[in-house]
């Protein structure tokens, strides 16, 4: 697979030469592989906020490169906008970004900043709003009428409808309710799923990244801890607790039943997959 | 940018400047105000600029810190400056370049003027870096008490006062954090002229007012849940005290005025 | 025991929703919530339970039927700050409730507010803030410390009034896992040692695990009320209401409609490990 995103010795300082010098991501080098799903995961003040501002060239490396498709974003300084339409960046409680008098005219707003007008986008609005689940009939409202998990929405598709190559999305279902949470989570995997392009996941919630990922970048004191999909990174359970992070609950589960003896594979993360080797243990007869 | 705006931050510490009780500190100010504006010549500057000197020295606030409390002013300073070197008639002229001359006395008010504004910024400022914003508004809340009788709502002023205090940090934050979330979607706060610039604002202005009026309306339920009746019937965790350390300093304070008023009087 | 909060056809109608229609958001609830107690309510946003919630020191007042704290009326307003002292509540964001720039001043301010003379203000200050574990930030400012600080120092400032009960609404949803952890473990221990009786509304499933009672509403009613095994085992009533059960309950359900015959109501992880292990060793 070819890398979109390339991050090379990514280090960021704050506040150089005052006492409180303390570097936020240090040395981080990974890639960021064309049309993958990536979730990133830490501890607040592990450096997720920090290097995700990197991505689109909202924050300047300390030292270091982000090569997009291959080209430093900081090449041209002048043109780091054009970086910003390319990796869309979504923050937490993106909803308190809103600001215009109807949901379509703030969902506009990117697109609009893009320099793209009429029938373009039309579409580009219309069909973000599709893809997040905003009716037709809503598009008109004010947006400060919807409802909390109305208004995140309308803030995700003012993102998307610059149809970005690489999406960023900093805790997206931060404060929702569970209905709440798998319904915006769904529309991220259809979104996914028919556009093809890249995402990268940020999340404190372990469960919610072993649900929906294809690779995992754990983050810890500013470094990278590891990586690897996610049943390789549930293989090292020890080592993410130790870090103080979480697994899955029902790693936890097949850990504890490995634990009495059973013969489970202890990095499974989901609970069909959990039930079906229960079964087929059972079926097999070789219990204990 | 915003980074620079630091009213009403205070560096916790626990030396003499900030153990004095707020009411003294607000006095002291009052009299270095007084002392600043009478000052006339070479010394009395020099006194006023060397009891800063002493109180930063005290405090323990970086003189970096204070510094860069000017800063969001420099263009008023600097604007100042220019026009009272240029624009004050003097007996001989130093420079004459058209219709921009300078003369002895506009060069002497200029300097003075310029130190005046930063004397006057840097010692106030000097108090807020000292003193908690609470006992700052308690310190006026108690200097002001008189002022109830005459139904002044002196009490719901401090409450008022304070809780703007508290929140400047959050909201300079959130406006970090909205600027960047619509930076994130192209927007752009550098090019064009000044009406497209300010159109620019737009996007950060009515989500900030919308969040401050939510802050505020959750505040008032949060205060309320506390108990929170006005002021009447209020007891305080920090009780005012003038203690000898505060007569001393007033006492010092008010002596070193004097002589400010006195030297001034012969030009000094 | 005896009863902390009860209310009887409690009713709430917030004036106009979205199209203008006023709405009930809460249509008749009758329940009673006993001293010492540590009850979770669930529910999905817009089920009433942050409502519910705050009719219990009177931020909202009933629109029908009534609600009692410790036998007073929240309806009447000679009672109300009584009520208020009785009753502490801490929300959901943590900025929004931190009235001082210091925290032994935020701290302070309810006993201020209540006219407790200054050395017993100081004697409470300390002590609520050791009964969180924030005694070591006794002089820092607020803003710079983590969510799950913040959130403490608001407890904190709502134990100072020495209330007998504290709600706490969605006071965790704002918050990463190691915050909510500190939150909730804080809360734990003011309801074991102390004695504080607690009502937490949330979202989260798991903060109900150890929970004495789960009540979940559901349209503005009680749809479910009973111990956390009781309430967890019915996971499809749950999902109707969008609610998810414990991944731990989710699979012993779909282990048992395969013919396992184990528990439902094994909640937590070593439970479920050991009820699965008893049933395939059984069969």
């Amino acid at each position: 697979m070819e890398p979109i995103l390339q991050i090379k010795n990514l280090t960021h300082t704050y506040g150089v030469g005052t006492p409180f010098q303390r570097s936020a991501v240090e040395d981080i080098t990974f890639d960021v592989y064309n049309g993958e799903f990536l979730g990133v995961i830490g501890h607040t003040g592990s450096g997720k906020s920090t290097l995700i501002q990197h991505l689109n060239g909202l924050l300047k490396p300390t030292s270091g490169q982000i090569l997009l498709h291959g080209r430093d974003i900081w090449a041209e300084p002048k043109k780091i906008r054009d970086v910003r339409f390319k990796v869309g960046l979504v923050f937490q409680y993106p909803e308190y970004q809103l600001f215009e008098e109807t949901v379509y005219k703030d969902i506009a707003f990117g697109p609009m900043n893009q320099g793209k007008r009429g029938e373009e986008l039309d579409r580009c609005v219309r069909e973000a709003a599709r893809l997040v689940g905003v009716r037709d009939d809503q598009l008109e409202k004010s947006p400060f009428e919807l409802s909390g998990g109305q208004k995140r929405r309308v803030a995700l598709a003012g993102v998307m409808a610059m149809e970005p190559d690489v999406l960023v999305l900093d805790e997206p279902t931060a404060g929702l309710d569970p209905a709440g949470r798998e319904n915006l989570m769904a529309n991220i995997r259809d979104y996914h799923r028919n556009k093809g392009k890249t995402i990268i996941l940020v999340s404190h919630s372990m469960d919610e990244i072993a649900q929906n990922v294809d690779r995992i970048l754990v983050l810890k004191n500013a470094h990278v801890l590891m990586s690897g999909t996610p049943s390789e990174v549930f293989q090292q359970a020890e080592k993410l607790l130790a870090a103080g992070l979480d697994v899955p609950q029902i790693t936890r589960v097949a850990r504890a039943l490995k634990e009495r003896g059973l013969a489970i594979d202890p990095a499974v993360y989901t609970v069909e997959a959990l039930e079906e080797q229960l079964l087929a243990l059972r079926k097999g007869g070789g219990a204990c | 940018m915003l980074k620079d705006i630091t009213l009403g931050q205070y560096f916790p510490g626990n030396t003499v400047a900030h153990k004095l009780d707020p009411r003294t500190k607000i006095l002291l100010v009052v009299l270095y105000i007084v002392a600043l504006f009478s000052a006339k010549g070479v010394v009395t500057y020099a006194i006023i600029a060397a009891c800063l000197a002493a109180c930063v020295r005290v405090s323990n606030v970086g003189i970096k810190q204070l510094v860069r409390g000017l800063k969001p002013v420099l263009f008023i300073i600097l604007f100042t400056g220019i026009l009272n070197l240029f624009f004050t008639p003097g007996e001989r002229y130093l420079v004459e370049w058209g219709i921009l001359r300078i003369s002895d006395t506009g060069l002497r008010n200029a300097v003075f003027m310029v130190l005046r504004i930063m004397l006057l910024i840097m010692g106030t400022f000097l108090m807020t870096y000292t003193t908690s914003p609470i006992s700052l508004t308690d310190g006026l809340e108690r200097l002001l008490n008189g002022l109830k009788k005459l139904r002044v709502p002196v009490h719901e002023l401090a409450m008022m006062m304070s809780i703007a205090l508290r929140f400047i940090p959050t909201l300079i934050e959130e406006t970090d954090k909205i600027m960047s979330a619509q930076k994130a979607r192209g927007a752009d706060f550098e090019s064009g002229n000044l009406i497209q610039k300010a159109r620019a604002l737009i996007p950060i202005l009515v989500p900030l007012f919308i969040s401050a009026f939510r802050r505020a309306d959750e505040l008032a339920t949060a205060m309320e849940c506390r108990c929170y009746h006005g002021g009447e019937g209020r007891t305080k965790l920090h009780v005012l005290k003038y203690e000898r350390r505060d007569y001393t300093a007033l006492t010092i304070g008010a002596v070193i005025l004097i002589a400010v008023i006195v030297l001034a009087r012969f030009g000094l | 025991m005896s009863t902390m909060i009860e209310t009887k056809e409690l009713r709430f109608l917030y004036p106009a929703g979205e199209d203008g229609e006023p709405v009930f958001a809460l249509k008749g609830v009758n329940t009673a919530i006993e001293k010492g107690s540590f009850t979770v309510i669930l529910g999905h946003n817009g089920s009433g339970k942050s409502t519910l919630a705050k009719t219990f020191n009177a931020v909202l007042l009933p629109s029908g039927g009534k609600v009692y704290v410790e036998g007073m009326d929240t309806l009447d307003e000679k009672v109300l700050l009584a009520i208020r002292q009785r009753v502490g509540m801490v929300f959901q964001n943590p900025d929004n409730q931190i009235v001082a720039n210091v925290v032994e001043e935020d701290v302070a301010f309810a006993p201020e507010n209540l006219g407790v003379p200054t050395e017993e203000i100081r004697r409470r200050v300390d002590d609520a803030l050791r009964s969180v574990d924030m005694y070591d930030f006794v002089t820092h400012a607020p803003h710079l410390l983590s969510g799950g600080q913040k959130q403490r120092i608001a407890i904190a400032g709502v134990i100072a009034m020495e209330p007998a009960c504290i709600v706490l609404d969605e006071a965790t949803a704002m918050l990463d896992p190691v915050g909510r952890q500190e939150v909730l473990s804080a809360i734990r221990r003011l309801n074991r040692e102390k004695g504080i009786t607690v009502v937490l509304i949330t979202h989260h499933m798991n903060e109900a695990e150890d929970a004495d009672r789960v009540i979940v509403m559901d349209e503005g009613r009680v749809a479910m009320d009973g111990t956390p095994r009781e309430v967890f085992a019915q996971i499809e009533a749950l999902r109707s209401m969008g609610l998810t059960a414990p991944d731990t309950v989710d699979l012993l359900d779909r282990l048992r409609q395969n013919g396992v015959a184990v528990p439902l109501d094994a909640l937590t992880v070593e439970e479920c490990a050991d009820a699965i292990v008893k049933a395939m060793a059984g069969k």
